[in-house]
């Protein structure tokens, strides 16, 4: 059979997954967690409790701010010990519940119990409710509330459901654990999205690098028998995690510049999240864990690890629990190589989405000395967008915003496929990400 | 050969003529009625056309001048009173005297105060490590050093300081054309009366972290304790967000609060300098030199 792939585009960065045969491990319980009000896309949380208050594990600490935005969970019990602002991975003010953990009590009505239920519910209101309720959040990277993305506009038909399997980025391994490890909780979640919206088809879509994955989401289909759902192996390239590029790899449409999934068709979550709303719906288990990849090129094979931590907990504790930062680590990094963001401050708590910790070496992240475009087309080759990155560069520089919305530079996704390829080693992706602030402040 | 010479000479003469001759009745017939006014304007204008007025350049502020009923809200930065008391005259309408701006840079991080917690390598333009982060110090808030300002002013009135990290206004450069402030993507540069005889004084900090969090940050940041705010006799001082701020229209250039500040925060410029007395010690010795 011929391999799905996005059809423009793409770049092909070494593999690199040195943690896929490390086993999810349960990270102990730190002394004092920071949860931050700002986990998900949109207007912050607002807290609900105040400091002295007894929470437990799976408690509301924070309400929704606005339409777009999520609850916040407690993903421990303990005493609240103050609100305030923290400082997050970029060292910006956000502000933090700080939690003082003692013991570990969930709250009333969640089941921790491992027994699959694969029972699909059919009220469609009171699962999305009981979505937003868990704060469940797309753990693909934008954070995006999940309710709202599972509940499109009335005149707007879903006709595929895309469980992003993916995880294209090098070094990353958290998705695929969970797909090798839990399967069957992925396939019911998916199933469960199925059904809100109206029963469309559902596509698990993973890239062929995976192959344990897709032989598990497949058994775990065939054994647990939905209807209307199937896996697809893609052929791996990057960055096919991406919302647009993945629906056009698996359902071969394209997406206008500034238009939502939704409007061909397309309803696009990560296995991450689909695992959430299992344990949200199934389970009543609000979305405080999450699977984090600790990795490197200059970390051993013993010292890495695919922890479940709590969001809350310091990336500095996952560090040192991990066995420390290693001496010679240059740039630390929350995410992957190509899209993750550097960590300023590794105090910062981490978040429902933190993705995993990437140590890089000096060598890894060497920047070349940038020389002049030599118009080799490489990085217009390269963007799976269909943009000009040289051109773009180049109207960045004499600051000529008008002409860089015409030249669509709002429809950059950040992917650095244009930076990745480039051999003058241009900054193409730093001049056209400030641009775009810029384009978007006018 | 002279024959082929004169024909040549006479035909390109002649379409000269013929063509000068539709030119001229073409510039009659679309010609544009303009109020030589503006004209004038512009000819007293500096012509730095830097936009600091809120127009275009300075044709467009000229135009926009000679438009309106008066001079209210229009004025150009860069020639000041001078150049608006001229383009009052040729426009018969009165004008305001503006007290003279000057740019001032609200930070004070330079790298022996605000040490840094991490090391940037991407592009040099603080526009691009603003959108990525926070910035290599532990102060979100400050300075990130990288000379956007400098690069925005067209006057050559910034510089960055090597040893401080920090840009430098040279006043006797600055027009207050506001270029700077509306470059910064931190904010951290303001637009203050130049004051009399250039003194002023102001908090030359922007960070609104509480005060342990800020002091960790920075040696010399605004810790909001409001000393300032209590020793000000004139009420220039309010506390906002762990953070003092001194209305320029208010203060009275008394210095109370710089002597109070506990981290030298707050800056007092261009005061002449009060020669120390010489202390009984000195005097003492000098008399027994004597």
């Amino acid at each position: 059979m011929r391999k799905l792939t996005f059809p423009m585009g793409g770049v092909h960065p070494d593999d690199t997954k040195y943690a896929r045969d490390c086993a999810i491990e349960v990270l102990p319980l730190p002394p004092v967690v920071y949860v931050s009000v700002s986990q998900h896309l949109g207007a912050p949380a607002v807290p609900c409790v105040a400091v002295g208050d007894k929470v437990k594990a799976g408690q509301v600490v924070a309400e929704p701010g606005g339409f777009i935005s999520a609850y916040v969970h407690s993903p421990v019990s303990g005493t609240v010990k103050s609100i305030g602002p923290r400082k997050d991975i970029a060292g910006r003010p956000v502000t933090h519940i700080e939690i003082v953990v003692e013991g570990d009590e969930w709250a009333e009505g969640i089941d921790l119990s491992p027994e699959l239920v694969p029972e699909i519910p059919t009220d469609r209101a009171a699962v999305l409710e009981k979505i937003k309720a868990a704060g469940v959040v797309g753990l693909g990277g934008a954070t995006f509330p999940t309710h709202v993305k599972l509940n499109p506009p009335p005149e707007s038909k879903a006709e595929c459901l895309i469980i992003d399997g993916a995880e294209c980025e090098p070094y990353l391994t958290s998705d695929y654990r969970i797909m090798v490890e839990r399967p069957d909780e992925i396939v019911v979640g998916a199933a469960i999205m199925q059904m809100v919206l109206g029963g469309c088809r559902a596509v698990l879509a993973v890239e062929d690098n995976k192959p344990e994955a897709i032989e598990a989401l497949r058994a775990s289909v065939a054994r647990l028998g939905y209807a209307n759902m199937e896996v697809a192996p893609l052929k791996c390239k990057y960055p096919q995690g991406s919302e647009k590029q993945l629906i056009d790899a698996v359902l071969g449409r394209q997406t206008k510049p500034g238009a939502l999934p939704i409007s061909v068709g397309a309803v696009v979550q990560n296995a991450g999240t689909a695992l959430a709303v299992y344990e949200a719906v199934q389970k009543n288990k609000p979305l405080v864990t999450n699977v984090l990849t600790v990795t490197g090129d200059c970390l051993s094979g013993e010292k890495m690890h695919n922890y479940l931590f709590r969001a809350g907990m310091t990336l500095s504790y996952i560090a040192e629990y991990a066995g420390g930062v290693p001496a010679d680590a240059a740039k630390i990094v929350s995410g992957g190589p190509m899209m993750g963001k550097p960590i300023a401050n590794l105090d910062a708590a981490t978040v429902k989405g933190s993705p995993a910790i990437l140590y890089l070496s000096e060598e890894a992240t060497r920047r070349g000395k940038e020389g002049p475009c030599i118009r080799c087309g490489r990085c217009a080759d390269a963007c799976p967008m269909g943009l000009e990155p040289f051109l773009l560069n180049r109207l960045a520089k004499a600051g000529d915003i008008e002409a860089l919305k015409e030249n669509e530079v709002l429809n950059c996704i950040e992917c650095g496929c244009c930076l990745y390829s480039c051999p003058a080693y241009i900054p193409l992706l730093d001049r056209i990400r400030t641009a775009k602030v810029l384009a978007k402040k006018r | 050969m002279t024959e082929t010479i004169l024909w040549t000479v006479a035909i390109l003469a002649g379409l000269g003529l013929v063509l000068s001759v539709i030119l001229f009745l073409i510039a009659k017939r679309f010609r544009v009625e303009e109020d030589p006014r503006i004209d004038k304007v512009e000819a007293v204008m500096p012509g730095a056309n830097c936009g600091g007025c809120g127009f275009a350049g300075c044709r467009a502020f000229a135009s926009a001048a000679v438009a309106a009923p008066n001079l209210d809200g229009i004025f150009c930065p860069v020639g000041g009173n001078d150049v608006m008391k001229q383009v009052a005259d040729i426009l018969g309408y009165e004008v305001q005297e503006q007290a003279p701006m000057v740019a001032v840079v609200r930070c004070n991080g330079s790298c022996a105060n605000r040490p840094k917690t991490n090391e940037y390598d991407g592009v040099k333009s603080c526009q691009a490590k603003a959108a990525l982060y926070a910035g290599d110090t532990g102060c979100a808030f400050g300075c990130l050093g990288c000379g956007d300002c400098v690069a925005a002013c067209q006057f050559g009135a910034l510089r960055m300081d090597p040893e401080t990290g920090l840009p430098v206004v040279d006043e006797t450069k600055c027009t207050a054309c506001g270029a700077c402030v509306r470059t910064c993507p931190k904010g951290i540069i303001e637009l203050r009366k130049k004051g009399p005889r250039g003194m002023r004084v102001y908090v030359r900090c922007v960070n609104k972290d509480k005060g342990a969090v800020a002091r960790k940050a920075c040696a010399a940041a605004c810790i909001g304790c409001g000393k300032c705010a209590k020793v000000c006799a004139s009420d220039a001082i309010t506390i906002e967000n762990n953070l003092s701020y001194i209305d320029f229209e208010k203060c009275r250039l008394c210095k109370k609060c710089v002597a109070e500040c506990p981290t030298g925060a707050i800056l007092a410029v261009n005061f002449p300098v009060v020669k120390p007395k010489p202390s009984p010690v000195e005097v003492n010795k000098e008399e027994s030199h004597a």
